[in-house]
């Protein structure tokens, strides 16, 4: 590991402070992500600036909904009793990610700016216009079987390797920052960003800018959920393509309905034409079917990810089937 | 040379041998005609290390198995580093370094967690406990026992986390079933593949708890 400066950080101001003034800094929360791009030489600190002193852990009941400090950690958030009572859905997606170790390590914050699993991001030896822009993309041509069906860019087909963002997508949360310029709110689905001609950004945060918290709002998606990640084994691995699923329900009726997917875009992949679709609608194995196929509209696959094109409405298809209790 | 540079987990002299070494090796034997005397002075008297102790240095507090320390660590250097190359604590493994294998597994206040991807710096004042830390004296810790009696283990690259991750597994309850067993202990690998009686064992201690 390159050598690097520490800060151990005791006032959010400070730590703001820190990394407008110089351009190599960064926060470090619970590392899981961080360290391991340090250790493989794609992230190059020239100091870390340690935020797990900011008293930013608490997960608390707010006027219509829950707030999650940034730097509670996904077992925290995970095995909380008002997250399993009321936000079941991101208590099932935080658990089929990572491993127990990790989720005990990761923060909220910092899973929200985990960088992509790329192999070409990892691999310094590649080009990469996320990790060095300019230089090109290896995967357009390269081994793309873990990348993206929609939203790329001829600069980067890179896909969010989160399940978490899935789920806070799904559940339209709100993502509380402090920065240089004060305080603002970030509805989730606008924090990850699609990569255009900048991969180099993975989000719309400027220079200097902390999650704080993230608002859940009321509990009204608390019955009907169900979170499907497909990979290439049992646990402990990425996705090749995940799908949360929140659906309210009367009797057999789909009264509301929540959907994202997550393997398949830059950012995690809300589906608002389906849930527009499956609205007012009974819970038939037809109108799941024709909900993936408007899922699906856009999708482009690359020569090693065609399989995806069929995976991922498939599991659209499971993921509402099980949600709503559809035996198919 | 007493001592063995390719195995910096004997002591920490061989971890703060290093810059010396090369600095000595370097200058002195291979150019020991133009090395000016202060070179050598200064690799003798170990001033590179001294410097680096004030500028790179970062003083932590923290209780590893009941006893406590007080060390100086470079920031870059991980828990897992501090614990076999400084505290010759070398029970706890290194297999990948990235977080992917569990072969660190340790506990930092009662929690399970990869101490590759932990800097020792972030863990001031905390409570680590590490496989040497779970018997009392010569009597072993039940799942210690328990991985013998099944038969847990078969190269044991892995054993130490794997029975850190297991004694974690059993407090946090996660023990209903042997899918929810082998779910909350996906996070440590077995090349060996001896994840079958690694069940047996936990699903022993934990019937022999309940």
């Amino acid at each position: 590991m390159n050598p690097f400066q520490y800060t151990r950080s005791v006032g959010a101001a400070g730590a703001i402070q820190s990394l407008v003034k110089e351009p190599h800094a960064h926060f470090l929360a619970g590392g899981t992500n961080l360290i391991d791009l340090i250790k493989m030489g794609v992230v190059v600190p020239e100091r870390l600036v340690d935020i797990n002193g900011l008293p930013l852990k608490a997960i608390v009941k707010i006027p219509g909904g829950l707030r999650i400090g940034a730097l509670a950690t996904n077992s925290e958030v995970a095995d909380h009793p008002l997250v399993l009572q009321d936000y079941p859905l991101l208590s099932l997606a935080i658990n089929a990610g990572a491993s127990p170790q990790l989720r005990n390590m990761a923060t909220v914050g910092g899973n929200m700016m985990q960088r992509t699993r790329c192999s070409y991001f990892f691999d310094t030896t590649m080009p990469c216009n996320k990790r060095s822009p300019g230089s090109g993309c290896g995967a357009l041509e390269g081994y793309n079987r873990m990348h993206a069906l929609f939203g790329a860019s001829d600069k980067c087909i890179a896909v969010n390797p989160s399940d978490m963002n899935v789920a806070l997508t799904a559940l339209g949360a709100v993502v509380h920052v402090k920065g240089p310029k004060g305080e603002r709110k970030i509805p989730f689905g606008d924090f990850h960003r699609l990569p255009g001609d900048h991969p180099e950004k993975d989000n719309t945060l400027e220079r200097g800018e902390l999650i704080v918290a993230v608002d859940l709002p009321d509990a009204s998606f608390n019955k009907h959920v169900h979170y499907l990640k497909i990979r290439d084994r049992t646990s402990y691995a990425f996705a090749l393509v995940s799908v949360a699923v929140a659906l309210k329900m009367e009797g057999n009726m789909i009264t509301d309905a929540r959907l994202a997917m997550g393997g398949v875009a830059h950012k995690p992949w809300r589906l608002p034409a389906a849930e527009v679709f499956l609205k007012g609608k009974p819970a038939t194995g037809d109108n799941f079917k024709q909900a993936a196929k408007i899922a699906m509209q856009g999708a482009k696959a690359w020569p090693y990810n065609q399989f995806k094109l069929k995976l991922a409405p498939n599991a659209i298809l499971q993921g509402l089937s099980a949600a709503s209790g559809l035996v198919s | 040379m007493s001592k063995k540079p390719d195995h910096p987990s004997d002591g920490e002299d061989a971890f703060s041998g290093s810059r010396r070494d090369f600095l000595k090796q370097s200058s002195l034997l291979s150019a020991i005609a133009l090395t000016p005397a202060t070179v050598v002075k200064a690799a003798d008297n170990q001033w590179d290390e001294k410097i680096a102790d004030v500028f790179e240095k970062v003083p932590v507090n923290l209780e590893v198995n009941g006893v406590k320390y007080s060390v100086k660590v470079e920031p870059r250097v991980t828990l897992l580093d501090l614990l076999r190359e400084q505290l010759n604590l070398t029970g706890t493994k290194k297999g990948c370094d990235r977080g992917q294998c569990g072969a660190c597994t340790v506990h930092v206040n009662g929690v399970r967690i990869n101490s590759c991807l932990s800097l020792a710096v972030t863990n001031e004042g905390k409570k680590i406990t590490t496989i040497e830390g779970l018997a009392h004296g010569e009597e072993l810790h039940p799942m210690q026992e328990a991985f013998i009696k099944h038969d847990g283990f078969q190269c044991g690259y892995c054993t130490s986390g794997q029975i850190m991750s297991a004694v974690a597994l059993v407090k946090e309850g996660r023990t209903h079933s042997r899918e929810q067993i082998s779910e909350f202990m996906s996070g440590n690998i077995c090349r060996c593949g001896a994840y079958s009686n690694i069940v047996k064992a936990i699903q022993e201690v934990k019937n022999s708890q309940s």
